[in-house]
């Protein structure tokens, strides 16, 4: 009888500690695992692409016959325009619809599908963005494949990425601040204009901020808007073709001539130093906001 | 003249007031028009899709279409047989998850268990690093050396095109998707029950894969879900590294074509619309369409039902 139960209870603490330890050194190894590819990838660019990066390469137009005096001017330039205009769509936009959907809507039924509309578009792939802008945006309004249209494109992608965060800005904006104003006799827009969006401005910026980045990367839908990868001049309006750095990076990586990938690893030097420098000011945005906060 | 001017006053206040209200409302309607542009993209979405595909579906029968097994739309004889496209991101996305679960799950279970907070800040800055690469870049990283550099010389019979280099990279691509959604996951398991375990003297393993895994379960599946919808809509990476040969194949190394990979290459040609050619892309569209959101709606529901479980 006792030695029936002794022969059940038996603990093996070690033998359970032992595996135990295995098993954490395997989750740690797993987290290293993105930081080792991210290094990888950085050295890989880098060694690839840092000679190639010269003065002549941002200031020279892209070039087929001769892969040493190319350079990404249009594309820098491209890029340039599309994220502005991109920017000046998409932020007013989208901020306007989170505070309607955050400080107006009541919770009704089309709040509600708005809401589940807007997280569904979230997870709709870039390259349906792309076949939408080509038949509305280039087709229907014939736009044509120009700077404008590559824009609107961009824009509504990233319009449920500005509206999500910026959601979230608001809500963490406390209820005092709002009933405080209400109670001073101000109306609904001079508490959201003075009291609520200042509080808020932080976290929407960060949010503003990481959906820019990510129209600066995007090439998929512009590829469908754009098509035109061979661009030697700056766009000068709305109407003008165009060409952006992701789009000019797929073009030299797609050629088979080593040269070629060079180039395009120099360009992506520059795309993620843009991109790393403004997701730099996206964590210290958010870092000063959790301090002040605390 | 006393009484004139208070009416003046109050005039003015009455207009104040309204101006106010006329302002007030006008800015509503603004902020409404604002909101309701998802709703106008989504109805965009879909009536272009829906539309073209139509059109596309008087000439094809949507037998021919989902069942058939060869895709050449752009060269004679034409066939529209889908399935080879779909075996092609099916092969990707597979791949691509047998990367990012084992790591997205294991990176998770460490940031969230096992992780100092000052570690914790580190990893999910990696992530957001890791989540900020333009996916044209992994494609390139695929195509220039994973590719050559590290498939080939382990198995030459790799083509310059494979499938494996594109799962490996949209794999690493996914990774912050499975990881991040998996942390919040587990993070969402009430302390009590790990205290429970540690009470009854469970090591802290035990702790994280007996108790805390099982009852984060629902939301690690969902990540999981969305993060396969994201694999299944990556482009430029596919586009780059899997190749253009729509091959109905199982075999990793060899080159094969995927829908998004499929979208681009009608797009970079020049094709005149109204074509059937054309019309393929739409098709495609729409198929991509709605496996995602079919995938995408599924999760979401997971999700829905698993914090009523916790709060």
């Amino acid at each position: 009888m006792n030695g029936s139960t002794a022969s059940l209870f038996r603990p093996r603490l070690a033998r359970r500690r032992k595996i135990a330890g295995f098993w954490s050194a395997a989750f740690l190894a797993t987290s290293c695992m993105g930081t080792l590819v991210l290094i990888i990838l950085m050295y890989r660019v880098l060694s690839e692409g840092w000679s190639w990066l010269t003065t002549t390469f941002i200031t020279n137009f892209p070039s087929v016959l001769f892969p040493e005096k190319a350079g990404i001017k249009s594309a820098l330039y491209g890029s340039i325009w599309i994220i502005s205009l991109t920017a000046f769509i998409s932020i007013p936009l989208g901020v306007g619809a989170a505070i309607y959907l955050e400080e107006y809507a009541a919770n009704n039924r089309l709040t509600r599908f708005i809401k589940l509309n807007i997280a569904n578009l979230a997870g709709v792939p870039s390259i349906v963005y792309g076949i939408l802008g080509l038949a509305i945006f280039v087709r229907t309004l014939a736009l044509g494949r120009s700077v404008i249209a590559g824009a609107l494109t961009l824009s509504l992608l990233i319009l449920p990425v500005i509206v999500i965060a910026s959601r979230e800005a608001l809500t963490a904006v406390p209820n005092s601040i709002r009933m405080a104003a209400f109670a001073l006799g101000a109306s609904r827009w001079q508490t959201i204009r003075a009291h609520i969006l200042p509080a808020a401005l932080p976290g929407i910026l960060t949010g503003v901020i990481l959906a820019i980045s990510r129209a600066i990367g995007e090439a998929a839908p512009l590829l469908m808007i754009g098509a035109l990868t061979y661009v030697a001049f700056v766009p000068e309006g709305l109407t003008d073709s165009f060409t952006a750095l992701p789009m000019q990076i797929y073009d030299w990586v797609s050629r088979p001539q080593e040269q070629f990938h060079h180039l395009a690893a120099a360009g992506i030097i520059i795309l993620l130093s843009i991109l790393l420098f403004l997701n730099a000011i996206a964590v210290g945005l958010r870092t000063w906001q959790h301090r002040k906060r605390a | 003249m006393a009484s004139n001017n208070q009416t003046s006053a109050e005039q003015s206040a009455l207009f104040r007031v309204k101006s106010r209200h006329l302002t007030e409302h006008s800015i509503r309607i603004l902020l409404w028009i604002c909101a309701m542009t998802s709703v106008l993209t989504t109805a965009g979405i879909i009536f272009v899709l829906t539309s073209e595909s139509f059109s596309f579906f008087r000439e094809v029968s949507p037998m021919h279409f989902f069942l058939g097994t060869e895709w050449s739309p752009l060269l004679a004889p034409q066939s529209f047989g889908v399935l080879p496209l779909i075996c092609g991101t099916m092969l990707v996305a597979g791949g691509a998850l047998l990367v990012a679960i084992p790591i997205g799950l294991g990176s998770a279970l460490y940031l969230s268990e096992y992780a100092p907070a000052a570690i914790r800040q580190l990893g999910k800055a990696v992530l957001d690093i890791l989540a900020g690469v333009p996916t044209v870049v992994y494609g390139y990283f695929a195509l220039t050396f994973i590719t050559p550099c590290i498939l080939k010389p382990l198995l030459p019979s790799t083509e310059v095109f494979n499938a494996a280099s594109a799962a490996l990279v949209v794999g690493v691509m996914i990774i912050p998707t499975v990881c991040s959604l998996c942390h919040d996951a587990l993070q969402a398991v009430p302390n009590t029950l790990r205290e429970a375990a540690f009470a009854l003297s469970a090591t802290k393993l035990e702790v994280s894969t007996g108790v805390v895994l099982p009852a984060a379960l629902s939301g690690v599946g969902a990540a999981i879900l969305l993060a396969l919808a994201r694999a299944i809509g990556e482009t430029m990476a596919v586009a780059l590294a899997a190749g253009m040969t729509p091959n109905l194949t199982l075999n990793p190394l060899q080159s094969i074509q995927t829908m998004t990979g499929y979208i681009v290459q009608v797009s970079l040609g020049d094709t005149p619309a109204g074509t059937i050619e054309y019309q393929t892309i739409f098709a495609v569209g729409l198929t991509l369409f709605a496996i995602t959101l079919g995938i995408n709606v599924f999760a979401t529901r997971i999700i829905a039902r698993f914090r009523e479980v916790y709060e």
